[in-house]
């Protein structure tokens, strides 16, 4: 009884996961995801294993099933009471037009104004009564929006954050008539202000929620009635896992689950092979995911927006979606100057070398014709079309209007794609008051290993790593994430007269809470850890700054120091003649599940003997402006500690690596090859 | 020479050029003070060339507004300035050389490389007050530009790295709110230094000469593609108008008259026929004036991209004798946030004529100014508080205007209202869409807003800045203006009281108990009303959005007001009979 099992169900494919404990063995099976109830494909996935279900000690699950479900607008009814005068809060947002140039575009709420009401209450900036609550009219309200037919319920109040009696006394009111527990209170997601995010993200909960509910119980009876006894996790956006028995209740939490899980296991990846401090790169066919990672645990932000005023600020890993993916277009623009992105041919019809149709030059038909894809083993081919037929569209599109060969033409493209990724890198490092010349660069995604290494070159990153399932990462993720729940609350006192006492009690309760919460779900853990942070600002800023404490014990001058410490390393400014604000207080409690060992993810027995037994053959492949006879070799068959120079490509089933010229790379003992950047100037 | 640069260091170098701005844009906005920077995005960063001050290169979410503006004041910088030297930067909010108005604050840096000026970097933030009659600096009544605060020629606050005390010490003592507005000063210098280092970079990297060959080069392509852009309009001369409400003294309208000639691929801009100056805060200078034409533009072909070459084929007429060409001392705190939108305005209903496919109808287009200062008994604490209000955006060739949407020329966010009742001594009874305030039309325009605030403790002075009060947001194609702006103060015991300018007042008193009532404009519509959507205008009744009387009589659809049903032979009898 030591098989563990993570399941990630992506937008194509459903990866799972198996690892046996015991015995060392890892299984990995690859299931079509099934997108009207992404339930099959997750059996079919267990299925494809071969191992009882009654075998299985634990199944992590990371799901799109709510992202989806919002993106898609594919949600429950939802029906909102809120305090009188505001129901339209929802609608108006934070009054903003979707780019910054352009006056058009379209903005559709989540919950419809026929769907929004009203009742009589009012709770002032101090937490004082104004109006009391009319609770009749919040039964009336409830049954009104029954009986137009919505599901889940949001009620949410002015100024809760502060007070939250009148909301929890409408939830009890309501919960007489609702026909169901689909009631979201604003505060109970997020106990905040901002009444516009408060609520969207509430909004987001509640809509969500029946979906989640309704899935997750399917596939828990799905589980049960296979043999598998133990309880099923959900990743979370926050990168740990919840009970899958109380899941929906938070599920705006399950938003960026996926991406999350794999971010998680770049976390441990990378923790394991030593670098503790990476960057994660995981680019796809459309787009981008970029998240950092310090000290071994992933950034948490809780200011994430899922589109266009659309905030979810729930706790959630860091990630930063960038619009380039292999399917980005290139094309020139009416300056005459060299684009790429962030247009994509998406799935169909896809890069031109898919053979579906697609008739404009994309990175992934660049790569192909720099020979840095290899042309006989391009997945999800349909009809094939030959690299002279790729390169002749480059030259038509691109080359021919910028006076460039094929070749040259692709070179550009994938040089200009790399500019702006490392441009946007840079962004997200920076804005987070990171350097990124501070962190490895972790590749992963179909794409990521393809241009890691020129991207850490832009950045002065020295070191890549590219883990040993760079397609399976999220599975992984599953896998090793941990249990995790997040606590916040809203203090908003200066530092100089806030209550410390009162700050160390909240956070101490915090972490009963979160106690209490990891005992009551039950997972086999081993220990409990807490991470405590206070949101900081300087009197009058709007930004917040997260501040790590060390502990729930708490001093004025201590919060004083740490929080002027971040400030400056962030932002290179001292402010002693201005007040430091401690705005809000945060607890995360994490149950530590049993460490796997990555090692299991090596297939020892493929192993070459010596780096020839890994070679495939060599081709030629463009590298600064010539080609180069490059060695290619399959990745499986590379000898243990391998070392060796570049140029070289390294191939695999989901992916291909690139070395450069003046590239190092090596295997370590984990499998994950770690290729030295040197910093070129002038490159 | 630029022939020699390969085509992919140019896009390098350009991406290159815009990293830098949008990096100094993220440490001004994430370390600033003043809400209207951190919260509303109100600043921009930008390289200017050494000679002209020409834009060289500005961030990727920079104010709009800013983006013409800055580099007619790094000129006037480049005119005054003597004996340059390393990390000197300079501070000016001038309007007449090169500004908006006083309260946006410039800051220029000498950007020097190898011991030699290069360029400059420049910024501009909008701090919370920069002294005069009214917190804020918003003064509807301010017949002269003293009356608006403290007026700064470019001088130079930091030598060579180090702060002029005393000059900071003049600053600071001239205005309110100096505490905070210190933390600004330091993060609007900040930004600069990272701007340097990071341009030093680049240039380290590329070479001078590759980068001035690049930045000469990008000029000339983007005046390129701005010109194929205005060849796509038919050559001819147009004519459009907009108007603002008054100009808080003398009760008339300032006419905007728009004459727009397109001539292979050149688009001459006429203004000179428009009123004259006024007494009133409402005069625009010309910096302003010429930046709001090339912002309309940027709305119009948002992705050209943004160095002077994008602006070389756009030649502006300097409207002399009139209220768009202020001169000392006339008062101009409305012409960032009023008289820029309606020029913008002016130009979208002209060219709404010709290529209406690009285009959209009027948006409410006024940053909705509501100030109130005044003393909480409570916190014994003078305050000041804005209130920068959304509207309507038009309707457009493909769908509905959004809802309370940002000001024409800015991009910035409304500061949540628990966040004001925090701050002072207010309740806001209400925050809703204004119901019926979308022009009509095949698409109609976005929804206005209503809020109502209450003064809970104190006394206090309330001023207004708005515009469109007087007519709505214009409709283009046959749709119909939107709702126009609407002000009340209502005070224990007195009749309510409607501003007598409509959208522009100051120094009204406001005691305890007291509520203020804003109605913002809606978006103009597009295209004929009775072409809508008879299901779309059902959908609007379902919402509250129209009643079902003004769906019978602004759009000819007849709708069940009960169960929200179109019937849709009696809306083809409305639609036959009243068209």
């Amino acid at each position: 009884m030591s098989k563990v099992v993570g399941i990630d169900v992506g937008g194509t494919f459903t990866d799972l996961m198996l690892v046996d404990e015991a015995s060392g063995k890892v299984q990995v099976t690859k299931v079509p995801t099934t997108p009207e109830n992404q339930a099959f494909g997750v059996i079919n996935a267990l299925e494809a294993t071969k191992v009882p279900l009654s075998e299985l000690a634990s199944i992590v699950h990371g799901t799109t099933a709510t992202t989806n479900a919002l993106l898609e607008r594919k949600i429950s009814k939802v029906g909102l009471i809120t305090t009188k005068g505001f129901r339209d809060v929802l609608e108006l947002g934070r009054r903003t037009r979707p780019n910054a140039y352009g006056m058009t575009g379209t903005f559709r709420p989540l919950i419809p104004r026929d769907l929004r009401m009203e009742v009589d209450e009012r709770i002032d900036a101090d937490g004082g009564v104004v109006t009391p609550l009319d609770e009749k009219a919040v039964t009336e309200a409830a049954k009104v929006l029954m009986a137009k037919g919505c599901e889940a319920l949001v009620i949410h109040f002015f100024n809760a954050y502060i007070n939250t009696a009148h909301e929890d006394r409408a939830v009890e009111v309501a919960a007489k008539v609702w026909p169901n527990a689909y009631i979201t209170s604003g505060t109970s997601v997020l106990p905040q202000f901002r009444e516009y995010e408060r609520g969207v993200t509430a909004a987001v909960n509640a809509s969500i929620r029946p979906v989640l509910d309704r899935y997750i119980k399917r596939l828990r009876e799905e589980l049960a009635s296979r043999g598998y006894t133990h309880d099923l996790l959900v990743m979370q956006g926050n990168g740990g896992t919840v009970s899958s028995s109380i899941v929906a209740d938070l599920a705006a939490h399950t938003v960026l689950s996926g991406p999350a899980s794999g971010v998680k296991a770049a976390a441990y990846t990378s923790s394991i092979a030593g670098f503790p401090n990476v960057v994660t790169y995981d680019m796809g066919g459309t787009s981008t995911d970029v998240a950092l990672i310090r000290d071994g645990v992933p950034q948490v932000t809780a200011e994430f927006e899922l589109e266009y005023a659309m905030p979810v600020h729930v706790p959630m890993v860091d990630i930063h979606t960038i619009g380039s993916g292999g399917g980005s277009l290139a094309y020139i623009d009416e300056a005459g100057i060299l684009q790429v992105g962030p247009q994509s041919a998406g799935a169909k019809p896809g890069p031109i070398c898919y053979g579906r149709g697609g008739q404009r030059p994309t990175i992934t038909d660049a790569n192909l014709v720099l020979g840095r894809l290899n042309a006989k083993k391009l997945l999800a081919v349909d009809s094939p079309v030959s690299v002279e037929g790729v390169a002749g569209i480059i030259e038509k599109e691109i080359g021919s209007k910028l006076g460039m060969s094929a070749v040259e033409a692709a070179s550009a493209i994938v040089r200009i794609a790399n500019d702006k990724m490392a441009g946007a890198l840079r962004m997200v490092s920076l804005s987070r008051g990171q350097d990124p010349r501070d962190f490895a660069l972790f590749a992963f995604g179909g794409a990521g290993p393809l241009h890691a290494v020129a991207l850490a070159r832009e950045l002065a990153i020295p070191k890549v790593l590219v883990p040993v399932r760079p397609g399976i990462t999220s599975a992984l993720g599953c896998i090793v994430a941990d249990v995790r729940h997040d606590y916040v609350r809203t203090v908003n006192k200066p530092v100089a007269v806030a209550d410390v006492k009162q700050a160390g009690e909240i956070l101490k309760a915090q972490r009963e809470e979160g106690r209490r919460t990891i005992e009551s779900e039950n997972i086999p853990i081993e220990e409990i850890v807490y991470i405590h942070a206070a949101d900081m600002q300087f009197q009058g800023q709007s930004h917040v700054l997260t501040v790590p404490l060390a502990g729930p014990e708490v001093t004025r001058e201590g919060l004083q120091e740490a929080f002027e410490k971040v400030y400056f390393s962030r932002f290179e400014v001292r402010l002693p003649e201005i007040r430091a604000m401690l705005v809000n207080l945060r607890t995360a409690a994490i149950g530590k599940r049993k460490m796997v060992s990555l090692k299991a993810l090596v297939d020892t027995a493929a192993h070459g003997k010596t780096l020839k037994d890994a070679h495939t053959e060599t081709r030629k492949v463009w590298f600064d402006g010539g080609w180069h006879d490059t060695p290619v070799y399959f990745r499986d068959r590379l000898p243990a500690k391998a070392k060796f120079p570049g140029p070289a490509i390294i191939e695999q089933l989901d992916t291909t690596t690139i070395v450069e010229p003046d590239n190092t790379v090596e295997m370590d003992d984990y499998g994950n090859l770690i290729v030295t950047v040197p910093h070129r100037q002038g490159a | 020479m630029s022939k020699n640069i390969d085509p992919v260091t140019l896009a390098v170098i350009q991406n290159g050029l815009i990293q830098v701005c949008n990096e100094m844009d993220m440490a001004f906005e994430r370390s600033a003070f003043s809400p209207v920077i951190s919260e509303a995005y109100d600043r921009s960063d930008g390289i200017y060339h050494r000679d002209n001050g020409e834009l060289i290169a500005q961030g990727d979410l920079g104010l709009p507004i800013f983006m013409g503006t800055m580099q007619y004041g790094t000129a006037e910088v480049i005119k005054r300035a003597k004996n340059v030297k390393p990390g000197d930067v300079y501070i000016a909010n001038d309007p007449y050389l090169g500004g908006t108005h006083l309260m946006d604050v410039r800051f220029y840096r000498p950007f020097f490389y190898k011991g030699e000026l290069y360029c400059w970097l420049a910024n501009t933030g909008h701090w919370r007050d920069t002294g005069g009659a009214v917190p804020g600096g918003f003064s509807a009544h301010a017949t002269d530009v003293e009356m608006e605060g403290l007026r700064l020629p470019p001088v130079k606050l930091i030598k060579e790295g180090v702060v002029d005390e005393e000059i900071l010490a003049i600053v600071m003592s001239n205005i309110r709110t100096a505490n905070e507005t210190l933390g600004d000063v330091r993060a609007q210098a900040a930004a600069l230094s990272i701007g340097e280092k990071r341009l030093t970079a680049l240039m380290d990297r590329y070479g001078r000469d590759t980068v001035e060959n690049s930045i000469d080069e990008l000029k000339r392509r983007a005046a390129q593609q701005m010109r194929a852009k205005i060849a796509g309009i038919p050559d001819g001369s147009y004519e459009g108008e907009s108007a603002l409400d008054s100009d808080g003294i003398v009760n008339e309208p300032l006419r905007i008259k728009m004459k727009i000639r397109i001539e292979g691929g050149e688009m001459h801009v006429d203004m000179s026929e428009s009123s004259p100056p006024c007494m009133g805060p409402l005069n625009s200078v010309i910096a302003t004036t010429r930046s709001a034409v090339f912002i309309a533009m940027k709305h119009i072909f948002p992705d050209v991209p943004l160095n002077a070459g994008t602006f070389e084929p756009i030649h502006i007429t300097d409207p002399e004798g009139t209220f768009l060409y202020a001169k000392y001392p006339r008062p101009v705190s409305g012409c960032a946030a009023e008289v820029s939108q309606r020029i913008c305005e002016a130009v979208f209903v002209t060219l709404a004529k010709v290529i209406p496919d690009k285009l959209f109808a009027a948006p409410a287009g006024t940053s909705g100014n509501f100030a109130l200062g005044g003393f909480d008994p409570v916190r014994n604490r003078n305050y000041v508080m804005y209130i920068f209000s959304g509207g309507g955006y038009g309707g457009w060739h493909d769908g509905d205007g959004i809802s309370n949407g940002c000001s024409t020329i800015g991009i910035s966010k409304t500061q949540p209202l628990e966040v004001m009742e925090q701050f002072y001594p207010v309740l806001f009874e209400e925050y809703s869409l204004r119901e019926g305030s979308g022009g009509e039309g095949k698409y109609r325009g976005g929804f206005g807003v209503n809020y109502r605030v209450k003064i809970r403790r104190g006394r206090a002075l309330a001023s207004f800045v708005m515009d469109h009060g007087r007519v709505g947001p214009a409709g283009v194609q046959g749709g119909a203006d939107g709702g126009p702006n609407r002000i009340m103060v209502r005070r224990t015991g007195e009749p309510d009281y409607i501003l007598p300018h409509f959208s522009k007042d100051q120094g009204l008193h406001v005691t305890e108990g007291d509520t203020v009532h804003v109605s913002t404009p809606g978006g103009g519509g597009y295209g004929k009303a009775f072409e809508r959507d008879p299901a779309a205008v059902g959908r609007d009744v379902s919402f509250g959005y129209y009643t079902a009387e003004e769906a019978a009589k602004r759009f000819g659809v007849a709708v069940d007001s009960k169960n929200f049903a179109v019937d849709a032979k009696a809306t083809q009898e409305l639609r036959r009979r009243t068209a």
